[in-house]
């Protein structure tokens, strides 16, 4: 059985040599690479690989201040790239502040709102949260003296909204919800409309960690509801140095700087200086130029995507998606495939939702009491990439009463057959650390 | 080609499954507490310290077998030995682990921890195995080094 169209999916890895190069592991033998670590990074096609290149070698100037040609081509790819982004998240460019990840565009809408907060306040994310998400509320709290509250997630992993109701987590003194739209680890998908409709009509500011959901579907910040929208660019399909931070114009524009330096002012006297109208007050010295124009390509790849679905009817001819849609039906059919696939394998307890609706295709487990760790190194050797550890979730990992854990994490170039390496590479797991059948 | 079998090798995984001086234990002269961020491997670890002499040491630890597997054999190594023999130890320990397999440890020195050996060459578990003689250093330096 065939659940991808096998010659665009081939024609699509095709696109990104370093899937086909094959890879020497540390004690193992050569052999190709199953990639199943996207949800840290993703790898890049050659498009991006070719636009950063073009920028360095024929484009290559600093942005806004270099008056001359190349200086003024160098700007308009910047800008460029930004309009690229703010349509694929259906924003306006001015909305679009360019950081160097999510971790620094969470940390820029922690400290610039935390100039809101004071003792009395309080702060709610949840007990999901990648730690950059996470930290920087604290710190913003510490600074404060605001209180920070979270959700709790229920057994299966999701979001506990009946909870947090029943105990009025957000109510008149929240001033920022600040929310994972996509856990990094249980792949849960945060019902993020309802948590910001309830969180507006307490006048808080409602910020989205879009890390893991912005590169798996279509992104529309209206239908969010949200204010501000992190992201970052390596994990959908651009260079590592770039992230980026959409808010609401009225809001950026009513917050102070974060970092202070060139191109963030308007004038500057030695007594005290004027600043720049948003994005460009929140992107102090030279950005990340060839980055952006590589993010940019990036967009354009993701927009021009294509996957064959089967229709539902019996004789149709099966429908054709473009862009952000075909990349989430992708994740889509892999995600029930990959749940069928790994919830057959022995003593692989999952972490997260063990149905494929409403979650995406990360998956979190243990393996019997083989450390996650050490499965890692098995598969690794067997040219399996997977991550070991708490994934930056070290709190989630507590609330289900576990140290660390193995995850799977797959995006528009993984194959059915990569999961059955996989599943295969458990078996083998299993085998060297003499696990009893 | 470097087989995975040379990472874990019997000794380790038989450490491993039966840790040595497990358990926190009294009396102790000082507890630290030390992670591998990247991982999440834990460790606390108390030692007990008689003049020049390490007279105990005991751990509370959770991590994979070669972080769990490295502390056993340290512990088994130091414990009744002098300090300065212990920090001597984590230096030709550290310093193989470092050699990316050009330093060998001696077994007449060393014991189980040759087999370790293994580890240098896989250089994202370097930290592992040092996560157990790190915090036995940091004991030590935090109960007035070798004096």
């Amino acid at each position: 059985m065939t659940l991808f169209d096998d010659a665009l999916l081939g024609a699509r890895r095709a696109d990104f040599p370093i899937l086909n190069a094959g890879i020497e592991p540390v004690g193992g033998k050569r052999t190709a690479l199953v990639y199943l670590d996207s949800a840290n990074t993703s790898q890049k096609p050659e498009a991006v690989l070719k636009a950063v290149d073009e920028h360095y070698r024929y484009h290559n100037a600093n942005v806004a201040r270099a008056m001359h040609t190349l200086g003024a081509q160098a700007t308009a790819a910047f800008e460029g790239a930004r309009d690229k982004v703010a349509a694929f998240v259906g924003g306006v460019s001015q909305e679009i502040v360019f950081t160097k990840n999510a971790s620094e565009a969470l940390n820029l809408a922690a400290y610039t709102l935390s100039s809101r907060l004071s003792p009395g306040d309080e702060v709610v994310i949840s007990v999901a949260e990648h730690h950059s998400n996470l930290v920087p509320w604290q710190m913003a709290c510490q600074r404060t003296g605001a209180t920070l509250r979270w959700f709790d997630v229920t057994d299966e992993g999701r979001l506990d909204l009946a909870k947090a109701r029943a105990d009025h987590l957000i109510n008149e003194h929240t001033k920022v919800v600040s929310i994972t739209a996509l856990s990094n680890v249980t792949g849960a998908l945060t019902p993020i409309r309802e948590i910001a409709d309830w969180a507006h009509r307490f006048g808080a500011v409602v910020i989205a960690d879009g890390s893991q959901y912005v590169p798996h579907n279509p992104t529309s910040v209206a239908d969010m509801g949200v204010d501000m929208l992190a992201f970052t660019g390596h994990k959908m399909l651009g260079p590592t140095g770039i992230g980026v931070l959409w808010g609401k114009y009225d809001l950026l524009d009513s917050l102070p700087p974060f970092l202070g330096g060139g191109e963030m002012i308007e004038v500057v006297r030695m007594a005290a200086s004027t600043y720049a109208r948003p994005p460009h007050r929140f992107e102090a010295g030279t950005p990340p130029i060839a980055q952006a124009v590589g993010l940019g390509a990036a967009v354009d790849y993701l927009n021009a995507v294509e996957e064959r679905v089967p229709s539902r009817e019996r004789g149709q001819k099966p429908k054709t998606l473009q862009g952000m849609s075909a990349v989430a039906a992708h994740d889509a059919t892999l995600t029930e495939y990959a749940l069928d696939k790994l919830l057959s394998v022995p003593d692989l307890h999952l972490i997260g939702p063990k149905v494929p609706v409403d979650r995406g295709s990360v998956f979190a487990f243990t393996l019997a009491d083989v450390h996650p760790h050490d499965a890692m190194q098995v598969l690794d050797s067997l040219g399996i990439a997977v991550r070991g550890g708490h994934h930056c979730a070290r709190p989630l990992h507590e609330r289900f009463g576990v140290q660390s854990s193995i995850r799977v994490s797959t995006y528009l170039y993984t194959t059915t057959a990569e999961i059955d390496a996989l599943v295969d590479g458990l078996m083998e797991v299993r085998r060297f650390f003499k696990v009893a059948p | 080609m470097i087989d995975l079998h040379s990472l874990y090798q019997d000794i380790i995984l038989d450490h491993y499954r039966a840790k040595h001086h497990s358990g926190l234990r009294e009396p102790f002269s000082v507890e630290v507490s030390h992670v591998n961020p990247s991982c999440g491997d834990e460790l606390q670890l108390r030692l007990d310290r008689d003049g020049d002499v390490v007279g105990d040491v005991s751990y509370l630890a959770e991590g994979c077998s070669i972080s769990q597997a490295s502390t056993s054999v340290m512990s088994d190594l130091v414990i009744g030995g002098t300090v300065e023999h212990a920090l001597g130890l984590y230096d030709g320990f550290l310093e193989m682990l470092e050699g990316q397999g050009a330093v060998e440890l001696d077994e007449d020195v060393y014991g189980d921890a040759i087999a370790f050996n293994g580890v240098a060459q896989f250089p994202a578990r370097v930290k592992c195995a040092m996560l157990g003689w790190a915090a036995l250093r940091d004991a030590i330096l935090r109960t007035g080094g070798e004096k």
